[in-house]
């Protein structure tokens, strides 16, 4: 059955997904949930003990958390690009790809913001956050930016299920608990596809669509200028904030064909995840790998070429193999060599082997998070004297590993759970057609 | 008008000397030192006799110690005011340092900190290939445009009028922006729980950051308590070489203890310059260049333990290339 042919009948298809899960779901939910409290343990002796149990010192006093929180919030940008492009510029192929892309955002969101909260080591003064919050520091604004940001990407998210939540209610005989059933009404919003409701929702989402982009944007340089307003080497650069939404963008395509790869596989959605989505999405994610090459390459270059002393400290750090070159190099091999090999070239492409290069990617993307923290924080202007040796390296402790984990499997886990809520496919988007009558911009007739 | 009003605190502050009894020169202003905290008079007598500058012996009513010089530091409140008509700095004199690291453990122990948390560091540094090493005392630079206070984001930490940079241990929410920020590695965070002290937690200052606070950050204070009684900062009466001095710019003198030198003829004399001018952060510590030396350098790689001494070989045998390769 072809989504765009007949698609009358679709929420059928979907129905089996939200009723009653399998065994193998309810397995999923709980590993992943021990993973999930394991963190809350570890979460919750570090509160007890202090940082001493991180591996943070007075050198690099940021660690994987700040990696993590870079890392997962660049996902969530690139997610509401995505989905708020495709809506936006009307293109019907996108359509079954929204909902993953939305879902990515917001469960990343989730997921990342927690982490810049874990480097604090007052957690009991996080309110002075808002009532004594200063506007000249980036914080502040990272804050403003992130609460406004969730506000907006989960009313986005929302308003993109209230379709499906209506169908999911009017569905006779759904195989599901009542409280479910009373939640499909409470959320569908009385929506019953009157004319006028479609309009509104319609204008809805484009209104929310053209928020949400540059809200993006701007949210994520703000994130990255918490490391180009210090004064140090490899953070003090122009060209970070274009860099950090390029960086992001990237990261967040590639997951994106990850989780397309394996809900097509689990979900048997080969009629609506097409092949053509992944040749689209692998052409989106070479280009943006030249950007991304281009991008670290001035940013390297300009560093690299005048060498002044802080700088040279810092980049000899990149080539000395007993100290990040080898990071530098997995990193620039796995986001940039190989997807212009692979992808760029004819020779290797299918849908696998773009999948298994887009998981490589958001690894080393990882690890370029990693060598924007930690090298710049380990090479302060004043060589290090400290006493203790053990203090001058960073390297993570299990409690910071453990949380690592536990934010990976909350994200997987919102996956999980999100997609036996609602269809994974937005059915009502997919049944619709973008008007090809109604422009995206009215033009103002001139007289011819 | 910000001069007229130093002025008259000034004066208010010298007839407030008389009374109890400091005799001072006739505008010299020299209030350093130590001179005026000693209070010549412990009696419990309503009327003390002072000394005139015209010499005559005089009985007046015997002053509130607490009023001149405040017996207690001030709460976190009142220490976000700085002291009015001061511009205190800070002046090391890099020829006279040979490493004997007492200022450390005098600022330890006048803070109260743990043994491995050092407020003031002493680096070993080297300038070029050619240059000689040279021992390189650091505190805080209590900067002009501090980039610390500019990324706080409670306020937790804050300049003052007399060029004091203070951290409120009750206010800082533990981020460490402020740590990556500084330029000069200035800042520590209280990893774990700092030692017990007998003061309680309701006299906590910002100007003496005692008791500090688990989970937050803190730094050298230039010993504002000390600066608001009038005495000199803990490393400064610590050093034994003489070379560090403290003082206040409007007054345009510091001292180390032993000499008071007029501020600005020193920093021309002695081409007085300040660590990293071009990051713009306009530092309030100066350094005197290491010429003449008083010391070799070697002589203070023996107050390091032995097996620590290998940190300082990268500097001393760098030749600057090793990274151009």
């Amino acid at each position: 059955m072809n989504p765009e042919n007949n698609t009358s009948n679709l929420i059928k298809e979907f129905v089996p997904s939200v009723e009653k899960p399998s065994t193998q779901w309810y397995a999923w939910v709980g590993v992943l949930t021990v993973f999930v409290l394991f963190g809350i343990f570890a979460l919750i002796r570090q509160i007890q003990a202090g940082q001493i149990i991180t591996g943070m010192r007075d050198n690099a006093v940021w660690g994987i958390y700040t990696a993590n929180f870079v890392f997962f919030m660049g996902l969530s940008y690139a997610g509401a690009l995505i989905s708020c492009t495709l809506q936006l510029l009307r293109i019907q192929w996108g359509k079954p790809l929204l909902r993953i892309a939305e879902l990515l955002t917001v469960s990343s969101l989730i997921v990342g913001a927690p982490f810049i909260l874990f480097c604090l080591g007052r957690l009991d003064r996080i309110h002075y956050l808002f009532t004594l919050g200063r506007i000249q520091s980036p914080i502040t604004w990272d804050v403003i930016a992130i609460v406004t940001d969730l506000v907006f990407c989960i009313a986005f998210l929302y308003f993109t299920h209230i379709r499906d939540f209506a169908k999911l209610r009017d569905y006779p005989n759904l195989n599901v608990a009542p409280w479910r059933k009373k939640m499909y009404r409470f959320l569908a919003l009385d929506y019953k596809g009157t004319p006028l409701q479609k309009k509104y929702l319609h204008q809805a989402h484009d209104i929310m669509a053209a928020i949400i982009i540059p809200t993006a944007i701007i949210a994520y340089s703000l994130l990255s200028w918490l490391f180009g307003m210090s004064l140090r080497p490899g953070w003090h650069s122009t060209i970070f904030g274009p860099y950090f939404v390029i960086t992001a963008t990237y990261s967040g395509l590639a997951l994106m064909i990850v989780i397309m790869w394996i809900y097509r596989k689990l979900r048997k959605l080969e009629n609506y995840i097409l092949n053509k989505h992944f040749n689209y999405l692998a052409f989106g994610l070479v280009i943006m790998t030249l950007f991304y090459g281009y991008f670290s390459f001035s940013e390297y270059i300009t560093e690299w070429y005048n060498l002044t002393e802080t700088n040279a400290k810092l980049l000899s750090k990149f080539f000395d193999f007993s100290q990040y070159a080898w990071l530098a190099f997995i990193h620039i091999t796995l986001a940039i060599v190989i997807p212009v090999i692979v992808i760029g070239l004819p020779w290797f492409r299918s849908i696998n082997s773009v999948t298994v290069v887009s998981a490589l990617v958001v690894i080393g993307l990882w690890i370029k998070r990693y060598l924007i923290v930690v090298p710049t924080l380990e090479t302060p202007f004043i060589p290090i004297q400290d006493v203790r040796e053990d203090w001058v390296h960073y390297s993570p402790t299990w409690v910071e590993l453990a949380l690592t984990f536990a934010g990976i499997a909350l994200m997987i886990l919102i996956f999980v759970i999100a997609s036996r809520i609602a269809p994974i496919i937005p059915v009502a988007e997919v049944e619709d057609k973008y008007d090809a009558s109604k422009p995206i911009l009215r033009f103002k007739t001139q007289g011819a | 008008m910000k001069n007229k009003n130093s002025r008259t605190d000034r004066r208010k502050f010298l007839t407030n000397s008389l009374k109890i009894g400091t005799v001072l020169a006739a505008g010299s202003g020299s209030v350093m030192a130590g001179k005026n905290s000693n209070h010549p008079n412990e009696e419990e007598k309503e009327k003390i006799k002072v000394l005139t500058t015209e010499g005559k012996v005089i009985e007046i009513d015997k002053p509130d110690d607490c009023k001149i010089n405040p017996c207690e530091p001030p709460g976190p409140k009142e220490a976000r005011q700085g002291i009015p008509g001061r511009k205190f700095v800070y002046v090391v004199d890099l020829s006279k340092c040979a490493n004997a690291r007492k200022c450390i453990e005098g600022c330890q122990k006048g803070h109260n900190l743990a043994p491995e948390t050092e407020w003031l560091k002493v680096y070993l540094m080297k300038d070029n290939p050619e240059g000689s090493p040279y021992w390189f005392p650091r505190m805080c630079l209590h900067c002009d445009n501090p980039p610390c206070v500019k990324v706080c984001p409670v306020g937790a930490t804050y300049k003052r009028q007399d060029n004091l940079v203070l951290i409120d241990n009750y206010r800082c929410i533990g981020c460490k922006f402020c740590i990556a920020a500084c330029p000069y590695s200035v800042r520590v965070f209280n990893w774990e729980k700092p030692p017990e002290t007998d003061v309680p937690k309701e006299k906590y200052s910002p100007e003496t950051s005692v008791p500090t606070q688990i989970g937050t950050v803190s730094k050298c204070d230039f010993c504002a308590d000390l600066a608001r009684k009038g005495t000199l900062p803990y490393c400064v009466r610590s050093c034994p070489m003489g070379a560090l001095y403290f003082g206040d710019a409007n007054e345009d003198a510091v001292s180390n203890g032993t000499e008071t030198l007029r501020f600005k003829q020193l920093i021309k004399d002695r081409s007085g310059y300040r660590y990293r001018e071009e990051l713009g952060t306009l530092p309030n510590t100066y350094y005197l260049p290491p010429v003449d030396r008083m010391f070799d350098y070697k002589d203070g790689l023996k107050n390091v333990p032995e097996e620590k001494r290998k940190i300082y070989d990268d500097i001393i045998n760098s030749n600057d290339k090793t990274y151009i390769q």
